[in-house]
């Protein structure tokens, strides 16, 4: 590929990307209001994403020996209940990453 | 009123700091390794700004000129924006010129901050959301760049860091979950994207995935719906 081809694939994953951002407010511009099926996938998308959002970060894991799935659950329990207890975001994912960051190193090393 | 907005912001782009300077400076390290001189990591970090697409661009790059394709496999990869658009809608009303930034630079963390995050009352709402934004695509701009001029000096020291992002979307999961007792639409989330897992493995499964959420939440739309209203919300 030469650089013009290169630069030009480039530009065309931009403007993908900037498509998929930019069309819900050119569909439904702000003087309009969305349909109401819209506006309720709106309120129950978010959860919904999230869920997906998480088994997206897991989608690679392994539960084979030596695997990354059990620390991985491991460490996702460990930030659920510390984020029970304390309801503090920061200290929740800070936890839970040193918890998964242990784990690899410690238990179950690859 | 910026200042305040930027104090208000910050705090909560902590998490996503440490994952993009690491995410970021991984793209950059295999950018590198492709071939590529840290520029192409710096540009496409700042201008494409979404990162799984930016590791597919690498690939990309290196196979036979079709940017057509491109451009189709970006739509794909990237539908889950229009989720976050529509979810957006509301928030990003009278933002001002702001707005063409704050959709431009609408990634997954950013959506998860400003889409759940209340700032303060004397703190104004469009300018804390371009903050969190900016604050975000320079932390990745950053990683990109440093990693693409570090080239193979991979640190291994920080294996695992990565976990942040997994940590930063179940807290804001369950944040959800805490929130109301209509639990449906989290599980339709969770379960449709499992399902979807098993069926079309780790490289197709986002698609169908979001196809399935979109038609499970608009299938029990007169139950959510009649649900919400009489828990009085």
């Amino acid at each position: 590929m030469t650089t013009l081809e290169q630069m030009i694939t480039i530009a065309a994953v931009i403007l993908g990307t900037a498509a998929t951002r930019f069309l819900p407010f050119i569909l439904f511009p702000a003087r309009r209001t969305p349909p109401r099926l819209v506006t309720y996938l709106g309120q129950v998308l978010p959860p919904a994403v999230f869920g997906l959002l998480v088994v997206y970060c897991l989608k690679d894991v392994s539960f084979s020996p030596g695997g990354n799935g059990l620390p991985a659950l491991i460490a996702i329990a460990a930030t659920v209940l510390l984020h029970l207890w304390k309801r503090n975001i920061l200290l929740s994912i800070a936890a839970g990453t040193a918890v998964y960051m242990l784990l690899i190193r410690t238990v179950f090393i690859a | 009123m910026k200042l305040k907005a930027l104090k208000a912001a910050f705090p909560l782009t902590i998490p996503i700091l440490t994952g993009f300077l690491f995410l970021g400076f991984a793209y950059g390290v295999y950018m590198d390794s492709q071939g590529f001189s840290f520029i192409y990591p710096m540009l496409m970090s700042l201008l494409i700004f979404a990162g799984s697409m930016e590791f597919v661009t690498a690939n990309l790059l290196t196979v036979s000129f079709s940017p057509l394709s491109a451009f189709l496999l970006t739509l794909l990869v990237n539908a889950r924006h229009l989720f976050y658009g529509i979810s957006m809608l509301e928030r990003y009303k009278n933002t001002g010129k702001k707005k063409w930034y704050l959709i431009y630079g609408m990634c997954d963390e950013s959506f998860s901050i400003n889409v759940s995050a209340d700032p303060p009352a004397d703190v104004d709402r469009g300018w804390f959301m371009f903050f969190v934004n900016l604050l975000n695509h320079a932390y990745w701009v950053i990683g990109a760049t440093a990693g693409g001029i570090a080239g193979n000096l991979i640190p291994f020291e920080i294996q695992g860091l990565d976990f942040v992002l997994t940590a930063l979307f179940v807290v804001i999961f369950l944040d959800y979950w805490l929130k109301t007792k209509q639990h449906l639409p989290a599980l339709i989330g969770l379960a449709a994207s499992a399902v979807s897992l098993l069926l079309f493995g780790a490289d197709g499964f986002m698609v169908p995935a979001m196809v399935l959420i979109v038609f499970g939440l608009t299938a029990l739309r007169t139950r959510l719906s009649a649900e919400k209203e009489g828990a009085g919300a």
